[in-house]
């Protein structure tokens, strides 16, 4: 069986208000190496609460969270920002490349913190974009890519330095249906070479083509069948 | 985080918005050029007083000498005595008295009661190098000579003033002038005094036809030296005028000119250096303020670099890098400007340009300080800023 990445035991996030909000209530779920998962639910269920606790931005106010076997919810903000930056991939809705650098420096930018090596940097880079199939656009800034391509340049971005997981936030939301569709097929050549992904989504077309989907509703998590 | 990476984006960061980054920098770029022009003018200005000042009385001393009753207390070869003292470049010894100082004086013997033919002018007898001593110019003829003096010759040289106001233009004709009641010819006229202008208005004769006037004795030495030399001559000079006697001599020295210089850059520089520090905390509140607005535009970026594993360190070191290289990139700029500047203004006034190549190379490490200091807060902001709340 493969290794569990992720092991969350009775998580849960409560937001400081009156009366407090429960984002996501008592959360236990295990991810495992090579896994698709989707995670789905409406607006305010709690989708990036629980994504900014998996991502390791945000603490939980109570349970335990191992992410590779390590215990992460004791762990000091610098130790978090370490195993964050090596451990995990992130791909948003909104793309977040820096709009006055080129495809490859965006791509590069992953490496800069850490213990990476200058060394090979851009090789690795160019490799990551030849996985998602940007070879040719390496060059240009964000702002002459397509949507599509643009998301495929983050995904190149988040698969820099080997992440253990790839966590996704609406990765589709800003594309349209081809666009989707070729964002999906990487995706799902991606975990045929072994990489965890988590997607969070509203979208069914998304969801369905996870291995794995739970849903979320006011923050309690289900398994979706 | 390597150093290389940092300065790489910090450097990135900066030339994604040239425009602003320029315009950012014009704020220190102004500071510091109005505070290497303020120092390097003053301080060339200031030279100049000094220089100046220098040039006219650091190398003058005077020797008085009072009245004495019995045996003068300086004698007439005082010239030579002074002279053998390092330093001295010219001296001469000269004869006035309170009532050589009002003499009548006409250019012709007639008496018109209806006009003032008369003048009322300073008789005084004087060795030989007067006109060297005075810092002046024989502007016509020439001035009295050892032989003139052992003859007891009656000549006299006028100063300019005195010329113009006795009617004597050209010497060609040898024109008398009565001082008194004795006949006198003009030799010279001397002009274009730079010390001692009071001559002037004078009319000098040898000292060996003085005596009619009652000028036996040796009053004043005038000696000129050779700069830095003023005070080691004002201290010898009166021995080797009058050995045992040198307490009663009284010794004009220049003043201290290290000191004049002092003083004169010292209130010039403090005024102008509190205008060049206003001009650069302007130009640090620019930098301070765009930086802040910069921080707040770029909130999705620093929420990404997060994401990426930037500790609050790393976001914090590259606002201050940028921040530190606009103040740099300006003080660089502001450095150059204010040194051309100061050069610029130096050739308009024909000054000698005077710059402390230390100020010229502080004052681009003074721009980055400021953008350093200017780029403190925004930076905490940056550093503070919570991940999940960055990417929002």
């Amino acid at each position: 069986m493969p290794e569990p990445v992720i092991e969350l035991e009775l998580v849960s996030k409560e937001f400081p208000a009156d009366p407090p909000v429960l984002a996501i209530d008592e959360i236990s779920i295990d991810v495992r190496q090579g896994d698709y998962l989707a995670i789905v639910g409406p607006s305010g269920s709690g989708k990036s609460t629980l994504l900014n606790v998996l991502g390791l931005l945000d603490r939980p106010t109570s349970g335990s969270y191992r992410l590779d076997g390590t215990e992460t919810t004791a762990l000091r903000d610098g130790a978090r920002t370490r195993l964050r930056g090596d451990r995990i991939g992130f791909v948003f809705q909104s793309f977040h490349l820096l709009a006055h650098r080129s495809v490859v420096e965006n791509v590069m930018l992953a490496e800069v913190y850490g213990a990476h090596p200058r060394k090979n940097r851009r090789e690795r880079a160019l490799e990551a974009l030849d996985r998602v199939g940007l070879s040719h656009r390496t060059g240009f800034t964000p702002d002459r890519l397509s949507g599509g391509e643009r998301q495929r340049a983050a995904i190149a971005r988040a698969l820099m330095g080997g992440p253990s997981l790839l966590l996704c936030d609406e990765p589709t939301g800003n594309l349209d249906s081809r666009n989707t569709g070729a964002v999906l097929a990487l995706f799902d050549d991606l975990r045929a070479q072994g990489l965890t992904i988590v997607v969070i989504t509203h979208e069914n077309e998304v969801s369905r083509r996870a291995g794995r989907r739970v849903r979320i509703t006011d923050g309690v998590l289900s398994e979706d069948s | 985080m390597k150093i290389r990476d940092l300065w790489t984006e910090a450097l990135a960061g900066l030339l994604a918005r040239p425009v602003r980054a320029a315009l950012t920098t014009l704020g220190t770029v102004l500071g510091i050029t109005t505070l290497v022009v303020t120092l390097g003018v003053a301080a060339t200005a200031g030279n100049q007083i000094v220089g100046r000042f220098d040039e006219l009385v650091a190398t003058a001393v005077t020797v008085e000498v009072p009245e004495q009753k019995n045996a003068p207390l300086v004698s007439w070869d005082a010239v030579s005595r002074v002279t053998r003292l390092r330093g001295v470049t010219s001296a001469a010894a000269v004869a006035e008295t309170k009532d050589s100082a009002n003499l009548s004086v006409r250019s012709n013997d007639l008496i018109d009661p209806t006009r003032v033919t008369a003048q009322t002018l300073s008789v005084l007898a004087s060795t030989t190098d007067l006109p060297q001593a005075a810092r002046g110019r024989m502007v016509s003829g020439r001035f009295f000579d050892a032989g003139h003096v052992r003859r007891q010759d009656r000549v006299a040289v006028i100063g300019d003033r005195a010329a113009k106001l006795l009617g004597v233009g050209s010497l060609k004709r040898a024109p008398a002038i009565f001082i008194g009641k004795h006949a006198y010819t003009v030799i010279g006229i001397l002009g274009e005094l730079r010390r001692e202008r009071n001559l002037s208005m004078a009319v000098m004769i040898p000292p060996s036809t003085g005596r009619q006037f009652g000028l036996r004795d040796v009053t004043r030495v005038l000696i000129n030296t050779s700069l830095g030399a003023a005070d080691l001559v004002s201290r010898q000079a009166p021995t080797a005028l009058s050995p045992g006697n040198q307490d009663l001599l009284q010794v004009i020295a220049p003043p201290s000119p290290i000191r004049a210089r002092d003083k004169a850059q010292d209130d010039v520089n403090a005024l102008f250096l509190i205008l060049g520090l206003v001009s650069l905390v302007v130009g640090a509140v620019g930098i301070a303020n765009v930086t802040l607005v910069t921080v707040m535009e770029r909130v999705s970026e620093i929420g990404l670099r997060r994401s990426l594993g930037a500790a609050r360190r790393h976001i914090a070191a590259q606002f201050l890098l940028e921040s530190t290289l606009t103040g740099l990139t300006g003080g660089v700029i502001g450095a150059s400007l204010g040194v051309v500047t100061v050069v610029a203004v130096s050739a308009a006034k024909q000054w000698t340009p005077l710059l402390d190549v230390r100020l010229a190379l502080a004052a681009p490490l003074a721009g980055a300080v400021v953008g350093l200091l200017a780029g403190l807060y925004p930076a905490l902001r940056a550093a503070r800023m919570e991940p999940v709340d960055a990417l929002r």
